[in-house]
């Protein structure tokens, strides 16, 4: 086998070992918080984080004590849990209306399948370094899913993109005085698809990514 | 000592214990002031949106603090609408400040709500607190607007919000929610600004103050008590009628809302015109 270089460690899992449209870990989250790409961002962050700090503190606490067997998982779950309680309180503390709008999903890190995973499945058996990479870059690839999804349903759902908005939606209505000067009430044009709002739609928006990135890269499909 | 040992295994589960124990609660406790600050100035905004100083939740935290300095909290039992004096507050409550007051906690205690009977409580709460605040706002005009908050079932979760009430009681001022859980685009549009307008300016009761505040059918709304539903979402809808009708009501802040017309009822006030001064008992002798 060809030597691993940090390069390959960070970015492999973005395009070539995708999280989400190849390993299909982690796709609950995907579903739950991409109705708009403000709270996607903040949540790939979120993920980033503690995959990347939990693979290395996984790592180094295996590495200079050495985790009994019997427990290894327990012990993942706590430096997870502990990880994703400290990122929901810096949420609350510094992003408090984004904090607001993931609610729960934040919370819902410690279950995401990506991180244990990746703890279990590499971290144990890497350094450390090379571990908090491989968290990074899972990390990256599970953002690159999430956010393709995030821009559909939020273009299509809201007409609009990071909150900015880019289609004037038929519910929503301005008031503001016209070319000659009379108030006038201006209503949107665009009907938004209430699909994209809800739950399916990221079923949808995944399925098709996996199938363009498979087309892209056929060696992604599995043998029959 | 070997890695699979008894006695190893206790010493990893200890040690992790120790210092993942350390690392949260040390990341609750330093940040604590930080969240405490940021809920505070998340209801202030609410208030301040409900009773139209501000028009959009995007607004700085300057401003926010800037405008907060008008609001004016009171504490207030609801059971006989009477202003608790801020510096002889109930010893139930066990509290010496009033913004010390945890209202969402206390509709839960037993000890400070009382439980209403199926047919007079918003369906799915049957529990309502004894105290609650109100807020007045001094607003542009320098009238002195009464915010209330309320909350009530919709379809899927229980909605939050503050309405606020014209100095006379008679006009709505505005309606805001600022937590709920309904669906987004269906539901979840009684965030929309556009149907939050519609309230402004509505009068919830009749000439004898009965509660005449509707929520129909989209666009079947003509009269002045009457706002229009959100298409798709009637038990939204239904559940927003149903959150104005309770607190409105007799078990809401009705008490409380007589209390403040009686005291603007010519002949009865000894100054006439002028708000009465709800830090003293209001309308507390009956000669």
């Amino acid at each position: 086998m060809a030597k691993t270089t940090a390069r390959d460690v960070l970015f492999d899992p973005v395009f070539k070992n995708n999280p989400i449209a190849l390993q299909i870990l982690g796709i609950c989250s995907a579903l739950a918080v991409t109705t708009k790409m403000e709270t996607a961002f903040v949540m790939c962050v979120a993920v980033m984080l503690v995959t990347g700090f939990s693979s290395a503190f996984v790592s180094l606490t295996h590495r200079v004590v050495g985790i009994p067997g019997s427990i290894r998982i327990i012990v993942q779950m706590t430096i997870i849990a502990s990880l994703v309680i400290v990122v929901d309180q810096l949420l609350k503390a510094f992003a408090f209306s984004i904090s607001q709008q993931l609610s729960v999903f934040v919370g819902l890190i410690i279950t995401n399948c990506i991180v244990m995973g990746r703890a279990e499945g590499y971290a144990m058996k890497n350094p450390v370094g090379f571990s908090f990479l491989d968290g990074i870059g899972n990390g990256l690839g599970y953002s690159l899913i999430l956010m393709v999804v995030a821009f559909f349903r939020e273009l299509f759902g809201s007409g609009s993109l990071f909150g900015y908005k880019l289609a004037p939606l038929v519910t929503d209505s301005v008031t503001r005085a016209d070319a000659g000067g009379l108030m006038q009430t201006f209503t949107g044009w665009y009907v938004p698809n209430g699909l994209m709002l809800l739950p399916p739609s990221a079923f949808f928006i995944i399925g098709l990514s996996i199938w363009a990135l498979r087309t892209w890269r056929p060696e992604q499909i599995e043998k029959e | 000592m070997p890695r699979e040992s008894t006695g190893h295994i206790f010493k990893i589960a200890l040690g992790l214990c120790v210092v993942c124990s350390v690392m949260v609660s040390g990341a609750a406790v330093i940040l604590r002031p930080l969240q405490q600050a940021n809920k505070q100035r998340e209801v202030r905004k609410n208030i301040l949106l409900a009773a139209g100083l501000i028009d959009s939740p995007d607004v700085s935290r300057e401003t926010i603090e800037e405008l907060s300095k008008r609001i004016e909290d009171r504490l207030i039992d609801l059971r006989t609408g009477e202003v608790l004096d801020p510096t002889a507050l109930p010893s139930e409550l066990g509290i010496s400040r009033i913004d010390e007051y945890e209202q969402v906690a206390a509709a839960r205690d037993p000890a400070l709500s009382t439980r209403l009977p199926r047919d007079r409580a918003i369906h799915g709460l049957l529990r309502r607190e004894n105290y609650s605040f109100v807020y007045r706002v001094k607003d542009d005009d320098g009238r002195e607007l009464i915010v209330l908050p309320v909350y009530g079932t919709g379809l899927w979760s229980t909605l939050y919000g503050f309405l606020a009430l014209s100095p006379d009681t008679r006009t709505i001022e505005g309606l805001t929610f600022y937590e709920h859980g309904e669906t987004p685009g269906l539901g979840g549009e009684v965030d929309n600004p556009a149907w939050k307008a519609q309230w402004v300016g509505k009068q919830p009761f009749d000439e004898d103050w009965d509660i005449t505040i509707r929520v129909t059918k989209p666009g079947r709304a003509f009269d002045i008590s009457q706002v229009d539903g959100l298409a798709g979402a009637t038990i939204t809808s239904q559940g927003v009628e149903g959150l104005l009708k309770f607190w409105l009501g007799p078990d809401g802040f009705g008490p409380y809302l007589d209390k403040i017309r009686a005291a603007q009822r010519p002949g009865r006030s000894e100054r006439p015109g002028r708000f009465p001064d709800p830090a003293a008992p209001e309308g507390g002798s009956d000669g």
